[in-house]
């Protein structure tokens, strides 16, 4: 089934930029983000906010087994990345070596290419992680 | 209002890879047997809930409860397809369970099917990719066993788990699948071979992951009235419960532990008037062998962390403290995703009857099982008692 260009466009901003919400009523911030503060609910206050793109290695993989559309990258790391603001997002990690990943190493966003469809498709882009020092 | 529900009719086909059955012939099939088991005609059925996952990906069809209405000869009656990701069958298993405990009906058939293998297996990916979140997991490459790795990894981390331990799962639900002619992979496996099978998401290997499958289960339920009328031996279920978590992984509390089995268990031992120590055995959502560990820490079969330690020692063995899936559980007698939460209370409903064979748990009296949605966002719990 091929997907129409809205589904990518209206995330631009949250996939180019890690343009997420936090809720002032709370103080919680959200990426990816939340239009509805779970704390809060109806009463919390939403707006936009702009992560920093730094933070920590909370967990990771080496997929090998890749799906659709990702063979090519295979082997490739993935990682739970715990920003520096409090919220935790996926995203792969890129530039090292599989040996060079721990927990609790630093981290810093990418903009990469994710993922074309086919050909002559479009292609979609977005955040990756790389180690900082 | 029932007072009580009980299984008194039980149905599953083989699972494996089914290439001469189609996704209709599957749940008919099951549904049949079921029927029959109950001793029951066509004619006393009210109602169908049906779990399925994604028949529409894996099978290009949808409006499944008139389909398998249809298809089972019961057109007019009301069915239901409910849907949870691989907790689809749990699932229709709890509403089926409440539409009879609400008094609306008296006998209810809960089927699950999944028909996996008639796509691709990198399409198969996709389709169960649905479970997780597509924008903030699958848009970035992420895959179900990576996802469960991360898990893996938080918990050796944080309580010392071993690969070992974890293998020691699939050693185990392999061991029972070989008692049970209806398992997709009725073999043995050494820990070697577990070991040294291909990886998939580093630390997960091969032989940690349930395969893909094609099947289909299905019991009866009845009120309590017309269960006693009807069977000798009928199945009571004395809890039932559902909880739901983040759908992305990264946005749990903890990737050490599954807060959706942890919330979900304490309400159905309540339910159930019981305590952990009261189950004699479980069939629990061992998609990947991690998940068994996280499962049974979760049941509160032991404390967190020490589900590792407990399947290394045997405690989790048929003839163990806590035996946990004698069928084979999804790593042995497969996973056709709709079907399996069925499926587990087919299994349960034929150790309490006694009638398990080879993989017979001893004097079992009570079963708890246990089906997951996606990487824990959906966890359905049943208990089981023996009449």
């Amino acid at each position: 089934m091929s997907e129409g260009l809205a589904i990518h466009w209206r995330l631009i901003p949250q996939r180019y930029n890690l343009v997420g919400t936090e809720c002032l009523k709370c103080g919680e911030k959200f990426f990816p983000p939340r239009q509805l503060c779970p704390n809060c609910r109806r009463v919390g206050e939403i707006r936009e906010v702009k992560f920093s793109g730094e933070g920590e290695i909370y967990s990771y993989t080496v997929i090998h087994t890749p799906p659709e559309g990702f063979e090519f990258m295979k082997p490739y790391a993935m990682g739970v990345i715990k920003l520096i603001e409090g919220p935790f997002l996926t995203a792969q990690l890129v530039d090292c070596k599989p040996e060079d990943l721990e927990i609790g190493k630093r981290v810093e966003l990418v903009f990469r290419k994710i993922i074309a469809d086919g050909s002559s498709g479009i292609i979609r882009y977005g955040y990756k992680f790389k180690l900082k020092d | 209002m029932s007072k009580r529900v009980a299984i008194i009719g039980i149905g599953m086909t083989k699972f494996g890879e089914l290439w001469d059955k189609r996704y209709r012939d599957l749940i008919t099939e099951a549904g049949a047997d079921a029927i029959k088991d109950a001793g029951i005609d066509g004619e006393d059925i009210e109602g169908l809930y049906i779990g399925s996952m994604s028949p529409g990906l894996f099978a290009g069809q949808e409006h499944i409860g008139a389909l398998v209405a249809d298809y089972s000869g019961l057109s007019g009656i009301p069915a239901t397809r409910v849907e949870a990701a691989c907790a689809s069958g749990g699932l229709a298993l709890r509403e089926a369970y409440l539409t009879i405990k609400s008094g609306a009906i008296d006998i209810v058939v809960a089927g699950g099917v999944e028909k996996m293998t008639d796509v691709s297996t990198s399409s198969a990916m996709i389709a169960l990719m649905g479970a997780g979140d597509q924008e903030w997991e699958a848009f970035k490459g992420v895959t179900f066993p990576s996802l469960y790795a991360l898990m893996a990894r938080r918990h050796m981390v944080e309580y010392g788990t071993t690969i070992e331990q974890i293998s020691q799962v699939a050693v185990k639900s392999h061991h029972n699948a070989s008692l049970n002619p209806d398992a997709q992979f009725p073999f043995k496996v050494t820990l070697e071979q577990v070991m040294n099978s291909a990886i998939i998401a580093d630390p997960l290997r091969l032989l940690h992951c349930s395969p893909i499958t094609d099947g289909a289960s299905a019991v009866v339920l009845a009120s309590e009235e017309k269960a006693k009328e009807l069977v000798d031996d009928p199945v009571w279920i004395n809890g039932s419960s559902s909880a739901t978590d983040t759908i992305a992984l990264h946005d749990r509390k903890s990737l050490s532990r599954m807060d959706s089995t942890i919330i979900a268990g304490k309400k159905a031992y309540k339910e159930a008037k019981i305590k952990p120590r009261d189950i004699d055995f479980a069939e629990v959502h061992d998609c990947f062998s991690i998940a068994e560990i996280l499962a049974i820490e979760g049941l509160n079969f032991c404390k967190l962390g020490d589900g590792g330690k407990i399947t290394e020692n045997g405690e989790t063995e048929i003839d163990g403290r806590i035996p946990i899936n004698p069928s084979g559980g999804l790593k042995g007698k497969g996973h056709p995703v709709g079907a399996t939460g069925i499926a587990q209370a087919v299994e349960a409903a034929l150790q309490l009857r006694g009638k398990a064979g080879k993989r017979q748990v001893k004097d079992a009296e009570i079963a708890l099982i246990h089906n997951l949605g996606g990487s824990g966002a959906t966890t359905v719990i049943h208990i089981l008692k023996r009449n």
